[in-house]
Protein backbone atom coordinates (compact mmCIF):
# COMPACT_ATOMS: atom_id res chain seq x y z
CA UNK A 1 0.00 0.00 0.00
CA UNK A 2 1.48 3.54 -0.93
CA UNK A 3 1.57 5.97 2.07
CA UNK A 4 -2.02 7.80 2.30
CA UNK A 5 -1.73 11.72 1.02
CA UNK A 6 -4.46 14.58 1.48
CA UNK A 7 -5.42 15.14 -2.16
CA UNK A 8 -8.07 17.72 -3.77
CA UNK A 9 -10.56 15.29 -6.11
CA UNK A 10 -9.29 17.51 -9.16
CA UNK A 11 -5.39 15.91 -8.50
CA UNK A 12 -6.57 12.96 -7.91
CA UNK A 13 -7.82 12.08 -11.07
CA UNK A 14 -5.19 13.29 -12.48
CA UNK A 15 -2.52 11.60 -10.53
CA UNK A 16 -4.70 8.88 -10.86
CA UNK A 17 -4.74 9.02 -14.95
CA UNK A 18 -0.46 8.55 -14.89
CA UNK A 19 -0.69 5.79 -12.53
CA UNK A 20 -3.04 4.11 -15.31
CA UNK A 21 -0.78 5.13 -17.95
CA UNK A 22 -1.97 8.07 -19.21
CA UNK A 23 0.78 10.33 -20.53
CA UNK A 24 -1.16 12.55 -22.77
CA UNK A 25 -3.19 15.33 -21.39
CA UNK A 26 -5.35 17.67 -23.82
CA UNK A 27 -7.27 20.70 -22.03
CA UNK A 28 -8.26 24.27 -21.75
CA UNK A 29 -8.88 25.95 -17.78
CA UNK A 30 -12.26 26.41 -16.49
CA UNK A 31 -13.49 26.77 -12.95
CA UNK A 32 -14.00 24.84 -11.06
CA UNK A 33 -11.69 21.77 -13.01
CA UNK A 34 -8.39 23.52 -13.42
CA UNK A 35 -6.69 22.23 -10.98
CA UNK A 36 -6.45 18.89 -13.11
CA UNK A 37 -4.70 20.45 -15.65
CA UNK A 38 -2.36 22.62 -13.47
CA UNK A 39 -1.25 18.77 -11.51
CA UNK A 40 -0.63 17.64 -15.52
CA UNK A 41 1.27 20.79 -16.28
CA UNK A 42 3.52 19.70 -13.40
CA UNK A 43 4.22 16.53 -13.93
CA UNK A 44 3.56 14.84 -17.69
CA UNK A 45 7.15 16.57 -18.20
CA UNK A 46 8.64 15.50 -15.45
CA UNK A 47 7.54 11.70 -16.70
CA UNK A 48 7.71 12.27 -20.38
CA UNK A 49 4.45 13.03 -20.64
CA UNK A 50 2.70 15.10 -23.07
CA UNK A 51 0.84 18.35 -21.67
CA UNK A 52 -0.66 20.60 -23.84
CA UNK A 53 -2.90 23.90 -23.34
CA UNK A 54 -4.95 23.73 -26.19
CA UNK A 55 -6.65 27.35 -27.86
CA UNK A 56 -9.90 26.00 -27.25
CA UNK A 57 -12.47 22.84 -26.06
CA UNK A 58 -12.84 22.11 -29.61
CA UNK A 59 -9.26 22.30 -30.14
CA UNK A 60 -8.46 20.04 -26.85
CA UNK A 61 -10.80 17.20 -27.97
CA UNK A 62 -10.07 16.68 -31.61
CA UNK A 63 -6.35 15.85 -29.93
CA UNK A 64 -7.74 13.75 -28.20
CA UNK A 65 -9.34 12.10 -31.11
CA UNK A 66 -5.43 11.96 -32.52
CA UNK A 67 -3.69 10.21 -29.80
CA UNK A 68 -6.75 7.73 -29.17
CA UNK A 69 -6.46 6.71 -32.82
CA UNK A 70 -2.74 5.43 -32.01
CA UNK A 71 -3.93 3.48 -29.34
CA UNK A 72 -2.57 5.53 -26.42
CA UNK A 73 -3.96 6.33 -23.30
CA UNK A 74 -5.27 9.65 -23.41
CA UNK A 75 -7.64 12.48 -21.52
CA UNK A 76 -9.22 15.71 -21.34
CA UNK A 77 -11.33 17.46 -18.76
CA UNK A 78 -13.59 20.55 -18.49
CA UNK A 79 -16.44 21.46 -16.80
CA UNK A 80 -20.19 21.90 -18.26
CA UNK A 81 -19.59 24.71 -20.81
CA UNK A 82 -16.56 23.31 -22.14
CA UNK A 83 -18.05 19.78 -22.20
CA UNK A 84 -20.61 21.39 -24.46
CA UNK A 85 -18.14 22.48 -26.93
CA UNK A 86 -16.48 19.29 -26.88
CA UNK A 87 -19.94 17.21 -27.69
CA UNK A 88 -19.00 17.43 -31.52
CA UNK A 89 -15.11 15.76 -30.96
CA UNK A 90 -17.31 13.26 -28.20
CA UNK A 91 -19.59 12.16 -31.02
CA UNK A 92 -16.70 11.36 -33.47
CA UNK A 93 -15.16 9.64 -30.87
CA UNK A 94 -17.63 7.10 -30.23
CA UNK A 95 -18.43 6.82 -34.15
CA UNK A 96 -14.85 5.96 -34.51
CA UNK A 97 -15.38 3.80 -31.78
CA UNK A 98 -11.92 5.49 -29.65
CA UNK A 99 -10.95 4.61 -26.47
CA UNK A 100 -10.45 7.87 -23.92
CA UNK A 101 -10.99 9.51 -20.89
CA UNK A 102 -13.13 12.39 -20.43
CA UNK A 103 -13.87 14.82 -17.09
CA UNK A 104 -16.79 16.78 -16.49
CA UNK A 105 -16.32 18.50 -13.03
CA UNK A 106 -19.89 19.92 -13.44
CA UNK A 107 -21.08 23.39 -12.61
CA UNK A 108 -24.19 25.46 -12.72
CA UNK A 109 -25.77 25.81 -16.31
CA UNK A 110 -27.67 25.78 -18.72
CA UNK A 111 -24.99 28.39 -20.56
CA UNK A 112 -22.29 30.22 -18.88
CA UNK A 113 -24.56 29.29 -15.36
CA UNK A 114 -21.83 29.73 -12.45
CA UNK A 115 -18.72 28.49 -11.06
CA UNK A 116 -20.52 26.11 -7.70
CA UNK A 117 -21.18 22.69 -8.48
CA UNK A 118 -24.05 21.14 -9.82
CA UNK A 119 -25.04 17.44 -11.87
CA UNK A 120 -27.16 18.91 -14.50
CA UNK A 121 -25.27 17.26 -16.67
CA UNK A 122 -26.99 13.92 -16.21
CA UNK A 123 -29.02 14.00 -19.56
CA UNK A 124 -25.82 14.96 -21.55
CA UNK A 125 -23.56 12.34 -20.10
CA UNK A 126 -26.20 9.91 -20.15
CA UNK A 127 -28.43 10.41 -23.13
CA UNK A 128 -25.51 11.75 -25.45
CA UNK A 129 -24.88 14.96 -25.71
CA UNK A 130 -23.14 14.99 -28.97
CA UNK A 131 -25.16 13.63 -32.49
CA UNK A 132 -25.92 10.22 -33.63
CA UNK A 133 -26.57 6.84 -31.61
CA UNK A 134 -23.68 6.22 -29.17
CA UNK A 135 -22.88 5.75 -25.09
CA UNK A 136 -20.28 6.85 -22.97
CA UNK A 137 -19.75 4.81 -20.08
CA UNK A 138 -20.19 7.25 -17.96
CA UNK A 139 -18.77 6.67 -14.18
CA UNK A 140 -20.08 9.08 -10.81
CA UNK A 141 -17.35 8.88 -7.99
CA UNK A 142 -18.82 10.15 -4.63
CA UNK A 143 -15.44 10.09 -2.57
CA UNK A 144 -12.18 11.34 -3.80
CA UNK A 145 -10.76 8.11 -3.01
CA UNK A 146 -13.19 7.21 -6.17
CA UNK A 147 -12.15 10.12 -7.94
CA UNK A 148 -8.98 8.18 -8.39
CA UNK A 149 -9.98 4.24 -8.60
CA UNK A 150 -12.68 5.43 -11.34
CA UNK A 151 -10.20 7.24 -13.17
CA UNK A 152 -8.64 3.78 -13.24
CA UNK A 153 -11.42 1.80 -14.17
CA UNK A 154 -12.71 4.45 -16.67
CA UNK A 155 -9.35 3.91 -18.54
CA UNK A 156 -9.44 0.24 -18.56
CA UNK A 157 -13.35 0.13 -19.78
CA UNK A 158 -12.21 2.69 -22.26
CA UNK A 159 -9.69 0.19 -23.44
CA UNK A 160 -11.57 -2.58 -23.00
CA UNK A 161 -14.75 -2.14 -24.85
CA UNK A 162 -13.17 0.85 -27.39
CA UNK A 163 -15.35 2.60 -25.91
CA UNK A 164 -15.08 6.62 -24.86
CA UNK A 165 -15.27 6.78 -21.18
CA UNK A 166 -16.93 10.03 -18.59
CA UNK A 167 -16.19 10.92 -15.24
CA UNK A 168 -18.86 12.76 -14.02
CA UNK A 169 -17.95 14.90 -11.04
CA UNK A 170 -18.84 18.11 -9.60
CA UNK A 171 -17.08 21.33 -8.09
CA UNK A 172 -17.43 19.64 -4.77
CA UNK A 173 -15.81 16.72 -5.57
CA UNK A 174 -13.51 18.11 -7.51
CA UNK A 175 -12.30 20.46 -5.16
CA UNK A 176 -12.98 18.97 -1.66
CA UNK A 177 -9.74 17.61 -0.03
CA UNK A 178 -9.54 14.02 1.62
CA UNK A 179 -7.10 11.26 2.37
CA UNK A 180 -6.35 8.93 -0.50
CA UNK A 181 -4.34 5.73 -1.37
CA UNK A 182 -2.73 5.51 -4.69
CA UNK A 183 -1.27 2.36 -5.41
CA UNK A 184 0.31 0.91 -8.51
CA UNK A 185 -2.00 0.30 -11.11
CA UNK A 186 -1.60 -3.04 -13.07
CA UNK A 187 -2.89 -1.88 -17.02
CA UNK A 188 -4.52 -4.87 -18.76
CA UNK A 189 -3.36 -5.39 -22.15
CA UNK A 190 -6.03 -5.28 -24.93
CA UNK A 191 -5.95 -6.05 -28.53
CA UNK A 192 -5.07 -2.41 -30.31
CA UNK A 193 -4.29 -3.89 -33.82
CA UNK A 194 -6.86 -1.28 -34.59
CA UNK A 195 -4.66 1.55 -33.66
CA UNK A 196 -3.13 4.01 -36.49
CA UNK A 197 0.67 3.50 -35.94
CA UNK A 198 2.37 2.27 -38.99
CA UNK A 199 2.20 -0.51 -40.98
CA UNK A 200 5.99 -1.14 -41.07
CA UNK A 201 4.31 -2.39 -45.07
CA UNK A 202 3.64 -5.67 -43.47
CA UNK A 203 -0.64 -5.18 -43.35
CA UNK A 204 -3.31 -3.46 -44.91
CA UNK A 205 -3.93 0.25 -43.40
CA UNK A 206 -5.59 0.94 -40.08
CA UNK A 207 -8.75 3.63 -40.97
CA UNK A 208 -10.11 5.63 -38.24
CA UNK A 209 -12.99 7.42 -39.83
CA UNK A 210 -16.17 8.11 -38.57
CA UNK A 211 -17.81 8.81 -41.99
CA UNK A 212 -19.42 6.31 -43.56
CA UNK A 213 -20.52 6.73 -47.73
CA UNK A 214 -23.06 4.01 -47.71
CA UNK A 215 -26.10 4.47 -45.66
CA UNK A 216 -26.44 -0.04 -45.62
CA UNK A 217 -22.58 0.36 -43.81
CA UNK A 218 -23.40 2.99 -41.38
CA UNK A 219 -26.58 1.06 -39.94
CA UNK A 220 -24.41 -2.25 -40.23
CA UNK A 221 -21.86 -0.25 -37.78
CA UNK A 222 -24.71 1.07 -35.31
CA UNK A 223 -26.06 -2.50 -35.00
CA UNK A 224 -22.59 -3.72 -34.38
CA UNK A 225 -21.57 -0.88 -31.98
CA UNK A 226 -25.12 -1.80 -29.88
CA UNK A 227 -24.26 -5.02 -29.77
CA UNK A 228 -20.96 -4.11 -27.93
CA UNK A 229 -23.10 -1.35 -25.59
CA UNK A 230 -25.11 -4.70 -24.56
CA UNK A 231 -22.44 -6.55 -23.32
CA UNK A 232 -21.48 -3.01 -21.39
CA UNK A 233 -24.57 -2.69 -19.71
CA UNK A 234 -24.92 -7.27 -18.60
CA UNK A 235 -21.19 -6.95 -17.69
CA UNK A 236 -20.32 -3.21 -16.62
CA UNK A 237 -23.18 -1.93 -13.97
CA UNK A 238 -21.89 -0.63 -10.63
CA UNK A 239 -23.41 1.02 -7.63
CA UNK A 240 -24.03 0.61 -4.23
CA UNK A 241 -26.74 -0.46 -1.48
CA UNK A 242 -26.42 1.03 1.50
CA UNK A 243 -28.88 -0.15 4.05
CA UNK A 244 -31.07 -1.49 1.76
CA UNK A 245 -31.79 -4.80 3.56
CA UNK A 246 -34.96 -4.00 5.49
CA UNK A 247 -35.62 -0.49 3.26
CA UNK A 248 -39.30 0.67 2.86
CA UNK A 249 -38.19 3.88 1.68
CA UNK A 250 -34.94 4.15 -1.23
CA UNK A 251 -33.25 6.88 -1.69
CA UNK A 252 -30.74 6.85 -4.74
CA UNK A 253 -28.41 9.68 -5.43
CA UNK A 254 -25.40 9.85 -6.87
CA UNK A 255 -21.81 11.87 -6.22
CA UNK A 256 -21.96 14.81 -3.50
CA UNK A 257 -25.78 13.65 -2.95
CA UNK A 258 -25.50 10.59 -1.68
CA UNK A 259 -22.85 11.33 1.20
CA UNK A 260 -25.40 14.40 1.78
CA UNK A 261 -28.00 11.33 1.40
CA UNK A 262 -26.06 9.24 3.47
CA UNK A 263 -25.98 11.57 6.41
CA UNK A 264 -30.02 11.94 5.83
CA UNK A 265 -30.59 8.26 5.87
CA UNK A 266 -28.78 8.01 9.13
CA UNK A 267 -30.48 10.85 10.94
CA UNK A 268 -33.75 8.89 9.56
CA UNK A 269 -32.58 5.91 10.57
CA UNK A 270 -32.56 7.06 14.36
CA UNK A 271 -36.23 8.29 13.81
CA UNK A 272 -37.20 4.76 13.08
CA UNK A 273 -37.60 5.08 9.69
CA UNK A 274 -36.69 2.09 7.03
CA UNK A 275 -34.86 3.93 4.42
CA UNK A 276 -31.59 2.72 2.51
CA UNK A 277 -29.82 3.91 -0.63
CA UNK A 278 -29.26 2.50 -4.21
CA UNK A 279 -25.83 4.80 -5.39
CA UNK A 280 -25.49 4.13 -8.78
CA UNK A 281 -21.79 4.43 -9.94
CA UNK A 282 -21.87 3.60 -13.22
CA UNK A 283 -24.74 5.98 -14.76
CA UNK A 284 -24.63 4.65 -18.07
CA UNK A 285 -24.87 1.37 -17.48
CA UNK A 286 -27.71 2.53 -15.40
CA UNK A 287 -27.95 -0.50 -12.43
CA UNK A 288 -31.60 -0.84 -14.16
CA UNK A 289 -32.27 -4.33 -12.52
CA UNK A 290 -31.42 -3.19 -9.09
CA UNK A 291 -33.90 -0.48 -9.26
CA UNK A 292 -36.19 -2.96 -10.64
CA UNK A 293 -35.70 -5.56 -7.89
CA UNK A 294 -35.92 -3.05 -5.25
CA UNK A 295 -39.67 -1.75 -6.30
CA UNK A 296 -40.94 -4.76 -5.16
CA UNK A 297 -39.82 -4.21 -2.00
CA UNK A 298 -40.07 -0.78 -1.07
CA UNK A 299 -43.10 1.69 -1.32
CA UNK A 300 -41.47 4.74 -2.70
CA UNK A 301 -38.20 6.33 -4.79
CA UNK A 302 -36.63 9.68 -3.65
CA UNK A 303 -34.22 11.03 -6.21
CA UNK A 304 -31.95 13.55 -4.84
CA UNK A 305 -30.44 15.61 -7.39
CA UNK A 306 -28.12 18.69 -7.66
CA UNK A 307 -30.37 19.52 -10.54
CA UNK A 308 -34.16 19.46 -11.69
CA UNK A 309 -34.48 16.42 -11.43
CA UNK A 310 -32.83 14.24 -14.33
CA UNK A 311 -31.72 10.87 -13.11
CA UNK A 312 -35.30 10.48 -12.06
CA UNK A 313 -36.46 9.87 -15.49
CA UNK A 314 -33.93 6.91 -15.28
CA UNK A 315 -35.38 5.53 -12.18
CA UNK A 316 -39.03 5.35 -13.46
CA UNK A 317 -38.10 3.69 -16.58
CA UNK A 318 -35.48 0.89 -14.61
CA UNK A 319 -39.05 0.56 -12.14
CA UNK A 320 -41.18 0.69 -14.85
CA UNK A 321 -43.25 3.03 -12.90
CA UNK A 322 -44.12 0.10 -10.09
CA UNK A 323 -43.66 3.23 -7.73
CA UNK A 324 -43.93 6.84 -6.81
CA UNK A 325 -40.88 8.74 -7.21
CA UNK A 326 -40.42 11.74 -5.67
CA UNK A 327 -37.64 14.33 -6.27
CA UNK A 328 -35.69 16.44 -3.44
CA UNK A 329 -33.20 18.73 -5.21
CA UNK A 330 -31.42 21.71 -5.70
CA UNK A 331 -29.94 23.72 -8.66
CA UNK A 332 -27.85 26.40 -10.26
CA UNK A 333 -25.04 25.71 -7.40
CA UNK A 334 -26.95 24.59 -4.83
CA UNK A 335 -26.64 21.57 -2.57
CA UNK A 336 -29.43 19.86 -0.78
CA UNK A 337 -28.81 19.80 3.07
CA UNK A 338 -29.11 16.72 4.66
CA UNK A 339 -32.04 18.26 6.93
CA UNK A 340 -33.84 18.94 3.53
CA UNK A 341 -33.62 15.42 2.41
CA UNK A 342 -34.44 14.07 5.88
CA UNK A 343 -37.78 16.13 5.10
CA UNK A 344 -38.18 14.42 1.87
CA UNK A 345 -37.86 11.16 4.02
CA UNK A 346 -40.30 11.89 6.39
CA UNK A 347 -43.07 13.23 4.32
CA UNK A 348 -42.93 10.02 2.34
CA UNK A 349 -42.39 7.65 5.15
CA UNK A 350 -46.07 9.49 6.12
CA UNK A 351 -47.44 8.99 2.48
CA UNK A 352 -47.17 12.15 0.87
CA UNK A 353 -46.03 12.95 -2.36
CA UNK A 354 -43.16 15.90 -1.90
CA UNK B 1 4.66 40.99 20.01
CA UNK B 2 3.44 39.96 16.59
CA UNK B 3 4.11 41.63 13.44
CA UNK B 4 1.68 44.13 12.65
CA UNK B 5 1.35 42.52 9.31
CA UNK B 6 0.79 38.18 9.08
CA UNK B 7 0.71 37.01 5.51
CA UNK B 8 -0.37 32.69 4.87
CA UNK B 9 1.33 31.65 1.88
CA UNK B 10 2.23 28.67 0.28
CA UNK B 11 1.20 25.40 -1.60
CA UNK B 12 -2.71 25.30 -2.91
CA UNK B 13 -4.73 22.59 -0.35
CA UNK B 14 -1.70 23.18 2.31
CA UNK B 15 -4.15 24.93 4.73
CA UNK B 16 -3.41 28.67 4.58
CA UNK B 17 -7.27 29.86 4.82
CA UNK B 18 -7.58 27.55 7.82
CA UNK B 19 -4.85 28.65 9.49
CA UNK B 20 -5.20 32.43 8.19
CA UNK B 21 -8.71 32.23 10.24
CA UNK B 22 -7.70 30.68 13.19
CA UNK B 23 -4.67 33.07 13.44
CA UNK B 24 -7.02 35.62 13.58
CA UNK B 25 -9.00 34.43 16.22
CA UNK B 26 -6.07 33.76 18.03
CA UNK B 27 -4.72 37.55 17.81
CA UNK B 28 -7.80 39.22 18.55
CA UNK B 29 -7.92 36.71 21.75
CA UNK B 30 -4.80 38.58 22.80
CA UNK B 31 -6.63 41.70 23.07
CA UNK B 32 -5.61 43.21 19.46
CA UNK B 33 -7.73 45.48 16.84
CA UNK B 34 -7.70 42.62 13.59
CA UNK B 35 -8.55 42.25 10.28
CA UNK B 36 -8.37 39.38 7.88
CA UNK B 37 -7.84 39.28 4.06
CA UNK B 38 -8.55 37.10 1.43
CA UNK B 39 -6.02 38.00 -1.50
CA UNK B 40 -7.37 34.18 -2.76
CA UNK B 41 -7.72 34.95 -6.24
CA UNK B 42 -7.54 31.52 -7.82
CA UNK B 43 -9.41 29.30 -5.11
CA UNK B 44 -13.23 29.12 -5.95
CA UNK B 45 -14.35 27.10 -3.41
CA UNK B 46 -13.65 26.89 0.41
CA UNK B 47 -13.25 30.56 1.57
CA UNK B 48 -12.33 33.00 4.34
CA UNK B 49 -16.08 34.18 3.74
CA UNK B 50 -17.12 30.72 4.89
CA UNK B 51 -16.34 32.14 8.22
CA UNK B 52 -17.82 35.29 7.69
CA UNK B 53 -20.04 34.37 10.80
CA UNK B 54 -17.84 33.07 13.23
CA UNK B 55 -15.45 36.19 12.40
CA UNK B 56 -17.91 38.84 12.47
CA UNK B 57 -19.23 37.60 16.18
CA UNK B 58 -15.44 37.90 17.61
CA UNK B 59 -15.04 41.28 16.24
CA UNK B 60 -12.87 40.69 13.50
CA UNK B 61 -13.04 42.54 10.27
CA UNK B 62 -13.10 40.44 6.97
CA UNK B 63 -12.05 42.09 3.91
CA UNK B 64 -12.81 39.94 0.18
CA UNK B 65 -14.17 40.00 -2.68
CA UNK B 66 -17.46 41.25 -3.42
CA UNK B 67 -17.45 38.40 -6.13
CA UNK B 68 -15.83 35.37 -3.01
CA UNK B 69 -18.56 32.52 -2.65
CA UNK B 70 -20.53 33.68 -5.46
CA UNK B 71 -21.07 32.42 -9.17
CA UNK B 72 -18.50 34.85 -10.46
CA UNK B 73 -15.10 33.81 -11.41
CA UNK B 74 -13.12 37.21 -11.55
CA UNK B 75 -9.69 37.51 -10.24
CA UNK B 76 -10.36 40.76 -8.64
CA UNK B 77 -9.63 42.57 -5.52
CA UNK B 78 -11.61 45.42 -4.32
CA UNK B 79 -9.91 48.80 -3.05
CA UNK B 80 -10.63 48.16 0.54
CA UNK B 81 -7.89 45.22 0.31
CA UNK B 82 -5.39 48.49 0.63
CA UNK B 83 -6.60 48.56 4.60
CA UNK B 84 -3.78 46.19 5.35
CA UNK B 85 -1.18 48.50 4.56
CA UNK B 86 -2.96 52.00 5.35
CA UNK B 87 -4.14 51.19 8.73
CA UNK B 88 -1.50 50.58 11.00
CA UNK B 89 -3.41 50.67 14.26
CA UNK B 90 -4.60 47.37 13.07
CA UNK B 91 -3.24 43.98 13.01
CA UNK B 92 -3.53 42.28 9.10
CA UNK B 93 -3.97 39.16 8.81
CA UNK B 94 -3.17 38.05 4.97
CA UNK B 95 -5.03 34.83 3.45
CA UNK B 96 -2.89 34.44 -0.15
CA UNK B 97 -4.03 32.16 -3.07
CA UNK B 98 -2.43 29.17 -3.51
CA UNK B 99 1.59 28.45 -5.18
CA UNK B 100 3.30 31.60 -7.25
CA UNK B 101 -0.14 31.64 -9.12
CA UNK B 102 -2.13 32.66 -6.37
CA UNK B 103 0.84 35.07 -4.58
CA UNK B 104 1.46 37.52 -7.92
CA UNK B 105 -1.56 39.13 -6.04
CA UNK B 106 0.21 39.93 -3.21
CA UNK B 107 2.95 42.00 -5.60
CA UNK B 108 0.76 44.85 -5.56
CA UNK B 109 0.90 45.05 -1.81
CA UNK B 110 4.27 44.18 -1.38
CA UNK B 111 6.66 47.42 -1.63
CA UNK B 112 4.36 48.77 1.11
CA UNK B 113 4.62 45.42 3.13
CA UNK B 114 8.62 45.96 2.80
CA UNK B 115 8.62 49.99 3.77
CA UNK B 116 6.63 49.71 6.73
CA UNK B 117 8.93 46.45 7.50
CA UNK B 118 6.65 45.02 10.41
CA UNK B 119 5.81 41.84 9.21
CA UNK B 120 5.49 37.62 9.38
CA UNK B 121 5.44 36.05 6.04
CA UNK B 122 4.90 32.64 6.95
CA UNK B 123 5.01 29.72 4.30
CA UNK B 124 2.35 27.04 5.60
CA UNK B 125 3.08 23.67 4.25
CA UNK B 126 1.54 20.35 4.50
CA UNK B 127 3.71 17.30 3.98
CA UNK B 128 0.73 14.93 2.99
CA UNK B 129 0.43 17.13 -0.29
CA UNK B 130 1.59 14.59 -2.90
CA UNK B 131 2.95 17.80 -4.72
CA UNK B 132 5.21 18.75 -1.33
CA UNK B 133 6.08 15.70 0.23
CA UNK B 134 9.35 16.64 1.66
CA UNK B 135 11.43 19.53 2.50
CA UNK B 136 12.91 19.80 -0.87
CA UNK B 137 10.27 20.12 -2.58
CA UNK B 138 8.62 22.28 -0.40
CA UNK B 139 11.69 24.45 -0.51
CA UNK B 140 10.93 24.81 -4.36
CA UNK B 141 7.46 26.06 -3.98
CA UNK B 142 8.85 28.31 -1.54
CA UNK B 143 11.25 30.15 -3.80
CA UNK B 144 8.30 29.88 -6.69
CA UNK B 145 6.46 32.07 -4.39
CA UNK B 146 9.10 34.47 -3.32
CA UNK B 147 9.71 35.63 -6.90
CA UNK B 148 5.61 35.87 -7.64
CA UNK B 149 4.93 37.89 -4.62
CA UNK B 150 8.03 40.24 -4.45
CA UNK B 151 8.59 39.22 -0.65
CA UNK B 152 10.66 36.69 1.30
CA UNK B 153 9.32 34.41 4.04
CA UNK B 154 10.41 34.81 7.19
CA UNK B 155 9.15 31.84 8.87
CA UNK B 156 7.41 28.30 8.61
CA UNK B 157 4.02 27.09 9.82
CA UNK B 158 4.00 23.28 9.70
CA UNK B 159 -0.01 21.83 8.86
CA UNK B 160 0.65 17.73 7.79
CA UNK B 161 -2.54 16.69 8.35
CA UNK B 162 -4.99 13.96 6.53
CA UNK B 163 -8.41 15.66 6.92
CA UNK B 164 -10.68 13.71 9.01
CA UNK B 165 -8.14 11.02 9.71
CA UNK B 166 -5.51 12.73 11.24
CA UNK B 167 -3.99 11.42 14.05
CA UNK B 168 -1.13 12.59 16.55
CA UNK B 169 0.92 10.02 14.92
CA UNK B 170 -0.20 11.46 11.34
CA UNK B 171 1.84 14.78 12.49
CA UNK B 172 4.42 13.16 14.51
CA UNK B 173 5.53 11.13 11.46
CA UNK B 174 6.26 14.89 9.76
CA UNK B 175 7.93 16.31 12.32
CA UNK B 176 11.50 15.75 11.19
CA UNK B 177 10.57 16.74 7.72
CA UNK B 178 9.39 20.28 8.83
CA UNK B 179 13.13 20.61 10.81
CA UNK B 180 14.82 19.80 7.79
CA UNK B 181 12.87 22.67 5.76
CA UNK B 182 13.26 24.86 8.39
CA UNK B 183 17.30 24.18 8.26
CA UNK B 184 17.66 24.58 4.37
CA UNK B 185 15.41 27.42 4.40
CA UNK B 186 16.88 29.01 7.06
CA UNK B 187 13.92 30.05 9.05
CA UNK B 188 12.58 29.56 12.23
CA UNK B 189 9.66 27.19 12.77
CA UNK B 190 6.68 29.53 13.74
CA UNK B 191 3.92 26.97 14.46
CA UNK B 192 2.87 23.83 13.91
CA UNK B 193 -0.80 23.61 14.35
CA UNK B 194 -2.89 21.01 15.02
CA UNK B 195 -6.93 20.21 15.23
CA UNK B 196 -7.65 21.17 18.52
CA UNK B 197 -8.91 17.76 19.62
CA UNK B 198 -5.34 16.51 19.75
CA UNK B 199 -3.74 19.24 21.20
CA UNK B 200 -3.47 17.53 24.42
CA UNK B 201 -1.71 14.38 23.10
CA UNK B 202 1.15 16.36 21.39
CA UNK B 203 1.67 19.30 23.98
CA UNK B 204 4.96 19.26 25.07
CA UNK B 205 6.07 16.89 22.27
CA UNK B 206 5.95 19.82 19.79
CA UNK B 207 7.46 23.43 20.15
CA UNK B 208 5.00 26.34 18.95
CA UNK B 209 2.30 23.81 18.99
CA UNK B 210 -0.71 25.95 17.72
CA UNK B 211 -4.39 24.75 18.62
CA UNK B 212 -6.97 25.11 15.74
CA UNK B 213 -9.82 25.33 16.87
CA UNK B 214 -11.97 26.62 14.32
CA UNK B 215 -12.10 23.70 11.71
CA UNK B 216 -14.32 23.72 8.09
CA UNK B 217 -16.88 21.25 7.35
CA UNK B 218 -16.78 19.22 4.80
CA UNK B 219 -19.89 17.06 3.22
Amino acid sequence: MAEKVLMKGNEAIAEAAILAGCRHYFGYPITPQTEIAAYMVKKMPKIGGCFLQAESEVAAINMVYGVASTGKRVMTSSSSPGISLKAEGISYLAGSDLPALVVNVQRGGPGLGGIQPSQSDYFQATKGGGHGDYHLIVLAPSSVQEMASLTVKGFDLADKYRMTAMILADGTMGQMMEPVCLDEVEVNDYDKSWAVVGTQCKREHNIINSLSLVPEELEQLNFARYEKYKLVEENEVMYEEYMMEDAEICVSAFGIAARVAKNAITMARQEGIKVGMIRPITLWPFPKKAFLAAADQVQCFISVELSMGQMIEDISLATQCKKPVYLCNRAGGMIPSPEQVLDSIRTAHKGGTK
Amino acid sequence: MPKRITLFAGHYGSGKTNISVNYAIHLKALGLPVAIADLDIVNPYFRTKDSEEELKSRGIDLLCSDFAGSNLDIPALPERMYRTVRDKQTYAVMDIGGDDVGSVALGRFAPFIREEDNYDMVFVVNFYRPLSPDAETALEIMREIESASSLRFTSIAHNSNLGEETTAQTLLDKVNEAKRLSEISGLPLKMTAVKEGLFSDLAGKIDNLFPLTLQRKII
